[in-house]
This record gives structure tokens, C-alpha cells and sequence, in this order.
């Protein structure tokens, strides 16, 4: 069973003070930390019981700048055997549809049964890489999935769907999955053992070795794109004061609406 | 003109609320100019098909035992078929757990430009242009689009107010079912639904909900303690049931449940918008976040920009004490 799993860096951004740019282009990155996209780690955790389960290797794959292979050593700290890196250099202004050829060009060739990825990316939310590497890698596949089992060339999933329901589906191998949160519980991963990573060479594969044509890796069907930050609060009376105060002043909104608790 | 084609979703016999939302925002895109196509992919859908002509122009009807309920492979192909034959200006399809599966895949077997969960979407002299967010719902982007002759957009449901049903106004047109060859091999099995849990929080009048702010499961005793004390009902947001600290019975949200409480008290929840869907139809809505950019305060009536753990003791003390 040799998976390969698919991994992006992304800017953690709950509690962050968010500023843009003056062009409107981007975020302030500087001061942002990084982790790996909170639904890759569930993905590589998926790969690593897989692996374990049925033996063979898992492979972690990200498209990124010199940071990025943080990410990699954290999937190799999990448990990932090997580790490649795709520069995103050549990437610079690409779409979903841009990495996914990346992705697909880096990882055809490899011998694999399944391919992992986060249903979608903390930073751009766009959900999309995932099905059209299958569509690259002409693989059936299956999206949002929250159990996998694997027997006998096929792989049964669960996909979650809204209001409760479960979607089952059976998929020949290989297939590529993309991974809910929730689907299992990460391993924690020290820091120390993220360094002993170190020792676990990254392959680098460049964009001009990978022989992307078609209007070369940085096409994207965007063509201008700005930023804003939504209004804070807006909508929200924002209750102030001492907490003293705004704890009274809740407390009175409260017996106002429901006639007081209990 | 090109038309407007809005893929109108549907599971267990019954047709999901975002169609008609996607069906309203296609007539305001259309502008007079274009028709609307209400697109339906099914087995025996005539009669949903129905529920749909007062808000098309026209209803366009797909028939094949394999497209009974939403099963990527020969939705696909039909879609193909569809888009070849048509050529549209824009498919719309719901940012669900079904337009997150067949969206993308489609975008790239049928060489169309995509973007994905638009909460707005306009239509200027041909030119596409979408907001989205980014960055768990902090920054907003606009977006403008190459031009191109069709565009491939899902929609984030809940954005659009749903236009009428029913009506006899528009016609209903079968297009050919698509063919059963070179299909990859995904074969839906069935549904499931999780068991219910203890407790139906969409029944509780007051909710105490928390998220990831709690920052440990030792300190959900805090946030339980508080909701015992006012006589509300616990439950969270998806990080907390994800992470096994609540049960998954406990989870509002799309993927949990819809509630609609005289009062929602949320701590430590930022609000994605899949936790928001779920629990915007509160009456009354009071949120405590110390990040005071967290969406949350987008939605809630009341907010507190504050840590969740000096709220709790003291709005507790308040609410407890003798009136």
C-alpha cells in the first residue's frame, strides 16, 4: 500500500491581526507562523495508519517555496518515508487547475495505490486540487471523506455530506481521496522529532524538469484579484467596559430575550 | 445571448434548498438578457423538475438510472455532454458536498475556468467577477475572471435569498442521457445517517456553544459547569467534535445540525461559515472571541471581545444571582 500524500504550508491566522498590503495584492506574511494546512495533517495521519495497517511507504508531496519543506519534515516526523519538494517558483500566479498539473507532473511516474489530500486549504479555500489532480492522473476518486477502508484492490470510503448524512462509496485502486477533518486523530509530533527529520533528504523536483506546456505553470483563470477585510464586528454591538460591566450588560440582554435563565 | 445554467441539487427525493438559491441568483445575473436553465440530472425527477418552472425559463431534464442520486462518474459525463451541446455562459453549481466533489473535476475534464464558494457573483459587459474569502473568512477577495466562453462557479449556500417554487411557466426539455462507457471506477453504495445523540440540541431553547478557543478538553468542564448553572443545553463547533471532546451528535453546523434557539451563546467559536449556517437563525445571538476580527462577530447580535475563561465565571455569578 504506498500512498502519497499531498501537503501545503499555510499562515495560521486565528487570533492574528490581519493587514493587507497597500496594493491590496496580499496579507502581511511576515509576522504570520506556519503549520501545515490543518486538513493535510489529518490527510498524513490517514496515510501513516494506512502504512501501518497494510505496510508499504508514504510519500509527502508539497508545492512550495524553501519554507514549505517544514511541512514535508512534520509528514516525514508522522511517519512519511520520503519526501518531494516541487519549487513554486514557476508557480508564481497559478490556479488550482496550475497545481494540480504541478502535483500530477511530480507524482506520475511513481508507483502508488492511493492518493491523499486535505479536501481544501486553510489559506485559499478553494477545495479544487484535489479532484482535478484525479482528473490529471485519470483516477477515480472521491472527495470529503471521513473513514477509508481498504480490502481486496478497492478502497470503501464515507463521505460527509450535510445535515447528518453519510455518503458510501467503493473506488477501484488507485484512487485519490481528499480528507475531512475529524477523520482520525493527528499524531502529535515533537519538535525534536521534526529535527531528526533533518536527516531525510528532500527530493527537489523543479517546474522545467516536470515538462509542463499549455501555457506554461503560472496560467490561472484570474485575472485581477484584491483583497479587503471584512468590516470587524460588523453587525455584532460590540458590549465594552469593564468585564465587569459587559458581563452585566449581557447577563440583562439575556433576561430581556429569554426572561432570565434556569 | 448565452444562457445561465444552474445545476439544481437534490438527495432522497427531495431537492436541496441552494438550487433555488443558485436558481434566484441566476435571474438577477441574467439581467432580461439571458435565460435561466434550471438543470436536472435524475431518475424519474419529472415531478422535481416541476418544482422548479416558476423559477427557470427553461427546465432541462437529464434521465438515466445512474443518475438517480449524485454519483461523480456519470454526473460527469452527462455534465460533459451538457456543457458541449449548450455552451453556456456560466454553470452554477452550490458550494455542497456535492459541488465540492463534481465541480473541480469537472473544471478540469471539460477544460473550464472555475472558481469556487463565491458569496457573490456579478456579471458585467460578459466579465465575470466573484467575492470570495480566504484565510478562514478574515480577508475578503475580489475576483475578476478571464474572459472565456463558459464559466464553471460554485456558490456558497445561504448567500442568496431561494426564489419560488412550483409554477407551471417554463417548459421542460430532455436532453439525451449520456453514455455509459469509459466511466472510472467510483460506485456510490448508499447513504448514512449518524445515530442521534443523548440530547437533540435542535430542540433546546438556550444553547451554550464552544469551539477551538477552549484550547484543551480539561477546560470544557468550565464552559459545562456554566451551561448546567443557566439551564442551557451544550454543544460546539466542528474542531471540538472533531477532536472527540463532544460527541458528533453535539456539532452545529452543515455537516451537524441547524438550530434555531431563543438564544445561542458562543465561546471560543471564530465562525466559519459552515459552524454559521447552522446556527444564524438563532434569535438571539451573543458571542465571546478574543480575536475581535473573528467572523463570528459577522453574525452574532452581541459580541465580546474577550478571553472566554473571565466571561464565564463572572457572567455566570451574574445570571445566578438573585434578581
Amino acid at each position: 500500500m504506498n500512498t502519497i500524500v499531498c501537503v501545503k504550508l499555510v499562515p495560521e491566522v486565528a487570533d492574528a491581526e490581519l493587514v493587507l498590503l497597500e496594493d491590496g495584492s496580499d496579507i502581511e506574511r511576515e509576522d504570520l507562523v506556519l503549520d501545515i494546512n490543518e486538513w493535510d495533517s489529518f490527510a498524513v495521519e490517514e496515510a501513516v495508519r494506512l502504512k501501518e495497517a497494510h505496510g508499504g511507504e508514504v510519500t509527502a508531496v508539497t508545492l512550495g517555496d524553501d519554507d514549505a519543506e517544514d511541512v514535508l519534515r512534520r509528514a516525514l516526523a508522522m511517519g512519511a518515508d520520503r519526501a518531494v519538494r516541487i519549487d513554486a517558483a514557476a508557480f508564481a500566479g497559478t490556479d488550482a487547475m496550475g497545481i494540480a498539473r504541478g502535483l500530477a507532473a511530480a507524482i506520475r511516474g511513481r508507483p502508488f495505490d492511493l492518493v491523499l489530500a486535505g479536501a481544501q486549504a486553510a489559506d485559499d479555500g478553494w477545495a479544487a486540487v484535489g479532484p482535478m489532480l484525479a482528473q490529471l492522473l485519470a483516477l477515480p476518486y472521491a472527495t470529503l471523506v471521513v473513514g477509508i477502508e481498504v480490502a481486496g484492490g478497492k478502497v470503501r470510503v464515507e463521505r460527509e455530506l450535510e445535515s447528518s448524512c453519510r455518503e458510501k462509496v467503493e473506488l477501484d485502486l488507485p484512487a485519490l481521496l481528499t480528507v475531512q477533518t475529524g477523520i482520525n486523530q493527528p499524531r502529535y509530533v515533537s519538535v525534536m522529532g521534526i529535527r531528526k527529520a533533518r536527516a531525510i533528504a528532500i527530493e527537489q523536483s523543479a517546474a522545467g524538469a516536470l515538462g509542463l506546456g499549455e501555457g506554461g505553470p503560472r496560467a490561472s483563470c484570474v485575472a485581477g484579484r484584491r483583497l479587503f477585510l471584512p468590516e470587524k464586528g460588523k453587525g455584532a454591538q460590540m458590549l465594552s467596559g469593564s468585564m465587569e460591566a459587559i458581563c452585566g450588560r449581557a447577563a440583562e440582554i439575556i433576561r430581556e430575550r429569554v426572561g432570565g435563565v434556569k | 445571448m448565452s444562457e445561465i445554467l444552474v445545476l439544481c441539487e437534490h438527495r432522497r427525493g427531495a431537492l436541496r434548498e441552494v438550487s433555488f438559491e443558485l436558481l434566484a441568483l441566476g435571474r438577477r445575473l441574467a439581467g432580461g438578457e439571458r435565460a435561466v436553465c434550471a438543470l436536472l440530472l435524475g431518475h424519474g425527477a419529472a415531478v422535481l423538475g416541476e418544482k422548479l418552472c416558476a423559477a427557470a425559463d427553461r427546465v432541462l431534464l437529464v434521465e438515466d438510472a445512474g443518475l438517480d442520486a449524485y454519483d461523480a462518474e456519470p454526473y460527469l459525463a452527462a455534465l460533459e455532454a451538457v456543457i458541449l451541446a449548450r455552451r453556456p455562459a456560466l454553470l452554477l453549481v452550490a458550494h455542497s458536498a456535492v459541488g465540492m466533489d463534481l465541480a473541480p473535476a469537472l473544471a478540469a475534464r471539460a477544460g473550464l475556468p472555475l472558481v469556487t464558494d463565491c458569496l457573490d457573483v456579478q456579471l458585467a459587459q460578459g466579465a465575470l467577477e466573484v467575492v470570495r474569502r480566504e484565510l478562514a473568512g478574515k480577508v475578503g477577495a475580489r475576483l475578476r475572471l478571464a474572459a472565456a466562453g463558459t464559466h464553471l462557479v460554485t456558490v456558497r449556500p445561504g448567500c442568496f435569498p431561494a426564489a419560488p417554487q412550483g409554477g407551471k411557466a417554463a417548459a421542460v426539455e430532455r436532453l439525451p442521457a449520456p453514455d455509459r462507457g469509459s466511466r472510472r471506477g467510483r460506485r456510490l453504495l448508499g447513504y448514512a445517517d449518524l445515530a442521534l445523540g443523548d440530547v437533540d440540541i435542535s430542540a433546546a431553547p438556550v444553547l451554550v456553544a464552544v469551539g477551538r478557543g477552549v484550547g484543551k478538553p480539561e477546560n470544557l468542564a468550565a464552559v459545562e459547569s456554566f451551561a448546567r448553572a443557566v439551564g442551557a443545553t451544550l454543544c460546539c463547533s466542528r474542531p471540538v467534535a472533531d477532536k472527540g471532546w463532544l460527541p458528533k451528535s453535539r456539532q452545529v453546523g452543515t455537516s451537524g445540525s441547524v438550530v434555531k434557539p431563543k438564544l445561542y451563546l458562543a465561546f471560543g467559536i471564530s465562525g466559519a461559515y459552515q459552524h454559521v449556517a447552522g446556527m444564524r437563525q438563532a434569535e438571539t445571538i451573543i458571542a465571546v472571541n478574543k480575536d475581535p476580527s473573528a467572523p463570528i462577530f459577522e453574525v452574532a447580535h452581541y459580541g465580546i471581545a474577550a478571553d472566554m475563561f473571565e466571561v464565564l465565571p463572572a457572567l455566570q455569578a451574574r445570571l445566578t444571582r438573585a434578581s
